[in-house]
């Protein structure tokens, strides 16, 4: 069975304020459709006060294996960290 | 009855009787993402009539909503005949709700502004989810009249079929001038031009061409009725005919 | 080596990504498992919509649409959660229609009065819900992702088919009847829900040990029952199983034994409404396969005309 409707992602903004989040994907043969389809499943409850439709296809991930190659390296720069550093005794609000 | 229950139970069956309808496409739907948008239609639908059946409730002084909804008989009915069409394919789904819909959306801007409190409220919270349903049925009809060789010629016969049922809409009886005489009702003859404007603007888009007007149906408002209601409440109202004494 | 470092971060609870390696069989079960799941969201929503049109008040009618449409939802999610696995949705339907994947048995029972609303609610998504909160837990991401949203939209359901029965079996006489009869006829495919016993139940171990599943059949069975039990008798219905009592030393109640014969024929295809399931939803996909060609010819198009 040839598929049908491409496969949309959606992000989901809950209220003005916050960033929008990953909830699921839909499927739609259209953006306007896409958007359609993520306000009637995914915001059956109140949930929204904007979405966001993205084609899965256009998406572009990391990949397992190449995640310790990505992350690894950052882990030992703690000077990037503000507990790195050390504090002469009796200086506040620094 | 007073004109102001016959005008509200009109609007409560129209809302009623198509929900009932959107509601028969449950587990039918073309795709299981548009399932759950015809279900919410018709969950809008239901919310709506059950809104103006409180108000005429309220008005009768006897009857609870739910006795309107379910222990009245066909003549009792005072929908328009369009929502009583049956489903047929989406097609002639999306084309139905579509004209109605179109209809709906100016009809409730306009009662938005009625003289009666709860009639305008009860309109004002009904704007917003009709310009959705209206939205959703006018990209529907312009996917499938742009479609496919197979689909355009379906959708213009739907088109064609249930175009008589649109003149209904746009009547003015004794009730409606009463009641417009009072500032409570809606001047159903004026929303016709910018629902020409409306209907016309989404044809082209969708490829199809306007049908002629010719015999247009009429009565529902009165309690004429294709015979499709009958079979229709005999279904919605069978538990509440059948357990007279039960409470549900 | 692949295997060990898998089964590591299974053990010390960490959740698989749909792009980590993972066993063969793993994905195997996983496909399995969470399409049949979806499938059984979806074929669900016919015993149940089979009613919708006659719900007797609008209250009724609008709170059964709400959890109907609540199903399709959940298959939506789960399918979603199945395709990350490497699978369409059109080959999950397509093995759905060609019986080579399965759905919960217990809806080719028919729903034959109002109080099967009732009885499906607080029984069968009451069953489903044990094992739904079990599989929050599961150690596939996306799948645990899924649960959670599910558990937290379900609760309502479970709550609306009991407070049917509770109104039905206080009600009139005639009314009274149909609660029980309908507790009669849900009782035993309910609780068959949760799959045969442990010792016959062959995918368990590797289920297990992958923490797909958290809690075995039999562990939610019991969990399900002493659940049930007292809700049955504060709303006076009475649960079809002389065998039925209190066991004090387990700290559990004992029951009879299920009629696996019944579930088995039910499980291969011969339950009252297999076959009308089964048709009625390839006959919607089938009727609704010009709509989707429409709409995918019109994006095909150069100018998109529907308005944003």
């Amino acid at each position: 069975m040839a598929a049908n409707a491409d496969v949309w992602e959606v992000f989901i903004q809950s209220k003005n304020g916050l960033a929008h989040k990953h909830v699921g994907n839909v499927h739609a043969a259209d953006k306007v459709m896409a958007l359609e389809n993520a306000r009637d499943l995914y915001t059956r409850r109140n949930e929204g006060s904007c979405i966001w439709v993205v084609k899965a296809t256009d998406i572009i991930s990391s990949e397992s294996e190449d995640s310790e190659a990505f992350f690894d390296p950052s882990n030992d720069k703690m000077y990037r960290h503000p507990t790195f550093y050390n504090m002469p005794d009796g200086a506040k609000h620094i | 009855m007073s004109s102001l229950l016959q005008y509200t139970l009109r609007i409560a069956d129209s809302s009623l009787i198509l929900g009932q309808r959107m509601s028969e496409w449950c587990a039918k739907g073309p795709t299981l993402e548009e399932d759950i948008a015809l279900s919410n239609i018709a969950l809008d639908l239901f919310g709506q009539a059950n809104g103006f059946y409180e108000y005429a409730a309220e008005l009768d002084g006897e009857k609870s909503a739910d006795d309107l909804a379910f222990l009245r008989n066909e003549r009792e009915f005072f929908n328009h005949q369009i929502v009583e069409l049956e489903n047929g394919h989406f097609g002639d789904t999306i084309v139905r709700n579509f004209l109605h819909d179109g209809f709906n959306f100016l009809f409730y801007t306009e009662l938005a502004k009625s003289k009666d409190e709860t009639l305008a409220a009860l309109a004002a919270k009904s704007i917003k989810e009709v310009k959705y349903h209206l939205r959703h049925t006018s990209n529907w009809l312009i996917r499938l009249g742009d479609g496919t060789e197979e689909s355009n010629p379906k959708v213009q016969t739907s088109l064609n079929n249930i175009w008589q049922f649109t003149g209904e809409l746009f009547e003015m009886d004794e009730i409606d001038n009463e009641l417009l005489s009072a500032g409570i009702a809606v001047d159903n003859a004026s929303i016709k031009s910018e629902w020409d404007n409306i209907v016309n603007k989404t044809l082209k888009k969708a490829k199809l061409s306007r049908p002629e007007d010719g015999y247009m149906a009429t009565g529902g408002k009165k309690g004429m009725h294709t015979e499709h209601l009958g079979f229709l409440l005999a279904e919605m109202q069978f538990l509440q005919r059948a357990h007279p004494n039960a409470k549900w | 080596m692949n295997e060990t470092i898998f089964q590591k971060r299974i053990d010390a609870e960490k959740k698989i990504e749909p792009k980590d390696w993972m066993p063969d069989g793993y994905r195997k079960h996983l496909i399995r498992q969470i399409s049949q799941h979806a499938h059984s969201e979806v074929i669900g929503m016919q015993p149940e919509g089979n009613w919708i049109s006659r719900a007797p008040t609008l209250r009724a009618k609008m709170i059964l649409l709400a959890k109907v449409q609540d199903e399709a939802g959940h298959g939506l999610y789960l399918y979603s959660a199945c395709e990350t696995l490497g699978i369409s949705r059109e080959e999950l339907i397509q093995q759905l229609h060609d019986e080579k994947a399965k759905y919960s048995s217990i809806f080719n029972y028919p729903t034959l009065s109002w109080a099967d609303m009732g009885a499906i609610g607080w029984l069968v998504d009451g069953a489903a819900i044990v094992n739904q909160v079990s599989l929050q837990r599961t150690s596939y991401g996306p799948y645990s992702r899924g649960m959670i949203k599910i558990c937290k939209e379900e609760s309502f359901h479970q709550r609306q088919g009991y407070e049917i029965m509770a109104q039905m079996a206080s009600g009139t006489a005639k009314q009274k009847e149909m609660a029980q009869d309908a507790l009669n006829r849900f009782w035993w495919p309910s609780i068959m829900m949760f799959g045969p016993h442990d010792a016959d139940s062959p995918r368990t171990g590797n289920a297990i040990k992958w923490k797909i599943k958290r809690q075995t059949n039999d562990e939610l069975r019991q969990s399900f029952i002493d659940k049930t039990v007292e809700q049955a008798e504060v709303i006076g219905l009475e649960i079809p199983d002389p065998d039925l009592k209190w066991n004090e030393e387990r700290g559990h109640y004992d029951f009879g034994e299920m009629d696996w014969e019944e579930f088995w024929n039910v499980v291969n295809g011969n339950g009252p409404c297999n076959k009308q399931r089964l048709a009625h939803h390839k006959k919607a996909h089938d009727d609704g396969a010009w709509v989707r060609d429409a709409a995918k010819a019109h994006a095909k198009k150069p100018k998109i005309a529907a308005t944003n």
